[in-house]
């Protein structure tokens, strides 16, 4: 099964309106400095990348790092202009994408 | 880089007068008031574990909840079998462990789904503290999320609590130490930087921070073992299903928690 | 699973005693390391400003997870935003955290998340604006059990 994302967005907002966005995704954020049940080093796997778009427009951005708590948590904001779809994508450092969506509806 | 590592002795509990006494029926020594674990924790992550969005462990109950209405290629899924009517699972957990008459044996969550998975959708066993059972049983468990425990010792589970009994109360480990002499004399004191709680396992499946995941109660119970330097159980043993059921007869009227958070 | 790297934070108590057979070897990031690490994303050193507001709690019981909000005072028009937040830490060996590049669109400078932290420290948050101003703002929280494995 992907990784689970969750996203929480108003479904509909008036025009101009500024909207909080959250999002949640699993993933370790394996730092590298683990090791596992046999004493073997559990390989660094990150997530590097979190965008998101406003239809096709990019307009939020994160870089993540090691000290990135495991199962990212981040909340931001954007201004709703139009009716539109919102993509959350990922990425991980092994160049594996995790994506979602939501649409919101401007009234 | 390189650490040593710190060890930490506890020098305290040897020293101790008096043993313990109990009366052996079948009344577990319950602390007073009962205090789940979320009480020992600070507001911060209390107000994490109340965040339905936020609280990282609805990662594994969204998942848990996908897989119960997945149909398998038996063609039954869990959603077939357990509806609002039918076998409804709303109060199962506030009654786990518990006895099933079909194999004559104490089930706890994981052991049921998996005999459902077994018998009823021919899929095969999942392994304790596999992605997939933590999910579906920390689906279930918050099912009852807010319902007090009601276990109870029964004819038949007699044998069980008896044995999950013994094993709070037998010291064990390099350290010597009995899961009663931290649990029920000690809570609200500090370990580590740790506060002891009353050793309440009605969050679980809960996340923790230290293991930045979700795990299963048994692991839990694994730490604490390893924690007096001493070799623990293998997840999903019979003696600690029955410890299991001794720590949820002990914690009856304590509301399900699943999912909790914890350090 | 078990840590490679473990140090913990002792807290006295009336029911543990620590003691380290040999001593560890802290290889805590020295605040150099942070300068670097600033110096390395925006290419100059911030100015502390009131425009940056940062909440952290006091207490994290958990180094592993601890919650962060930042919020920077702008009116986030085409002419006035901004474009990037930073956060670092003064004690983890790798300073920087995470990095944040913001849009007009954003309509409101203001994060949430959740960090990893090797220990008691000072996080920073650096913002830069658009018109290149670039301003700092620390708290500091007391980690009780520190997330040993980013150290
Ligand atoms: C040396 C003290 C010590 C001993 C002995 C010990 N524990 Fe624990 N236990 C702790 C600490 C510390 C924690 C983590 C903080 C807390 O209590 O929730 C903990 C946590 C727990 C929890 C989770 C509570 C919650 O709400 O998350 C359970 C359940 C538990 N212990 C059961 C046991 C059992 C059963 C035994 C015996 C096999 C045992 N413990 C032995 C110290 C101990
Ligand atoms: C074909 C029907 C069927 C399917 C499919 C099935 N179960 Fe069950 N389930 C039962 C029956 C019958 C019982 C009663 C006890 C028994 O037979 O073990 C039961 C009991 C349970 C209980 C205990 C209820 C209680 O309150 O005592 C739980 C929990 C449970 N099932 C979960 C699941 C999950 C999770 C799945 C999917 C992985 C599942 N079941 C799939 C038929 C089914």
């Amino acid at each position: 099964m992907a990784n689970n994302i969750r996203i929480a967005a108003p479904k509909t907002v008036r025009k101009g309106e500024v909207i909080e966005l959250k999002t949640l995704i699993q993933h370790a954020m394996e730092s590298g400095y683990r090791v596992d049940k046999r004493g073997e080093p559990i390989p660094r796997k990150i997530l590097q990348k979190f965008e998101c778009f406003y239809d096709d427009t990019l307009i939020f951005e994160a870089e993540f790092h090691r000290g990135v708590a495991a199962n990212p948590f981040l909340t931001f904001y954007t201004r709703a202009e139009n009716s539109g779809i919102l993509k959350f994508r990922y990425t991980e450092e092994t160049g594996e994408i995790f994506e979602d969506s939501v649409e919101i509806t401007v009234k | 880089m390189k650490f040593k590592l710190m060890v930490t002795a506890l020098i305290l509990m040897s020293c101790e007068s008096a043993s313990y006494t109990t009366s052996y029926d079948n009344a577990p020594t319950q602390p007073t008031p009962l205090k789940s674990g979320t009480e020992f924790l600070t507001p911060e992550t209390r107000a994490l574990q109340s965040d339905s969005f936020a609280n990282p462990a609805f990662l594994w109950v969204d998942r848990g909840e996908t897989l119960f209405f997945q149909t398998p290629i038996s063609g039954q899924a869990c959603s077939n079998c357990h509806t609002e009517s039918v076998r409804p699972l709303k109060d199962s957990a506030t009654q786990f462990p518990k006895f099933n008459s079909k194999t004559q044996t104490l089930f706890n969550l994981e052991a049921q789904i998996n005999y459902c998975r077994v018998t009823y959708q021919q899929e095969p066993q999942l392994a304790y503290e596999t992605e997939d059972l933590l999910a579906l049983t920390a689906y279930t468990a918050s099912r009852s999320k807010g319902r007090p425990l009601t276990v109870a010792v029964t004819q038949e589970t007699e044998s069980n609590f008896k044995n999950g009994r013994d094993y709070f109360f037998t010291r064990r480990g390099q350290m010597n130490f009995s899961c009663t002499q931290c649990h029920d004399r000690h809570w609200g004191q500090k370990l580590r930087g740790d506060t002891i709680s009353q050793g309440h396992g009605n969050g679980f499946p809960a996340y923790r921070l230290e293991w930045e995941s979700l795990g299963s109660l048994h692991r839990r119970l694994s730490d604490c073992d390893r924690g007096v330097r001493a070799e623990p159980l293998p997840l999903g043993s019979q003696t600690y299903i029955d410890l299991e059921f001794y720590l949820a007869v002990r914690a009856t009227g304590l509301a399900v928690e699943t999912p909790a958070i914890r350090r | 699973m078990k840590h490679l790297v473990k140090r913990r934070d002792i807290l006295k108590s009336s029911l543990a005693v620590s003691f380290s057979l040999t001593t560890p070897a802290l290889a805590l990031a020295k605040t150099d390391d942070m300068t670097a690490a600033i110096l390395d994303t925006f290419g100059r050193l911030p100015k502390e400003s009131d425009a940056i507001l940062l909440k952290i709690p006091p207490i994290s019981e958990n180094g592993y997870s601890v919650p962060v909000e930042i919020e920077v005072e702008s009116p986030m028009t085409n002419k006035h935003f901004v474009k990037k937040i930073a956060l670092f830490s003064d004690r983890n060996p790798l300073p920087l955290l995470a990095v944040y590049k913001l849009t007009p669109r954003s309509g409101l400078a203001k994060i949430s998340t959740r960090v990893r932290l090797g220990g008691t420290q000072s996080v920073h948050a650096i913002a830069e604006m658009r018109n290149g101003d670039l301003i700092s703002a620390k708290a500091k929280t007391l980690v009780t059990v520190a997330a040993c494995v980013i150290l």
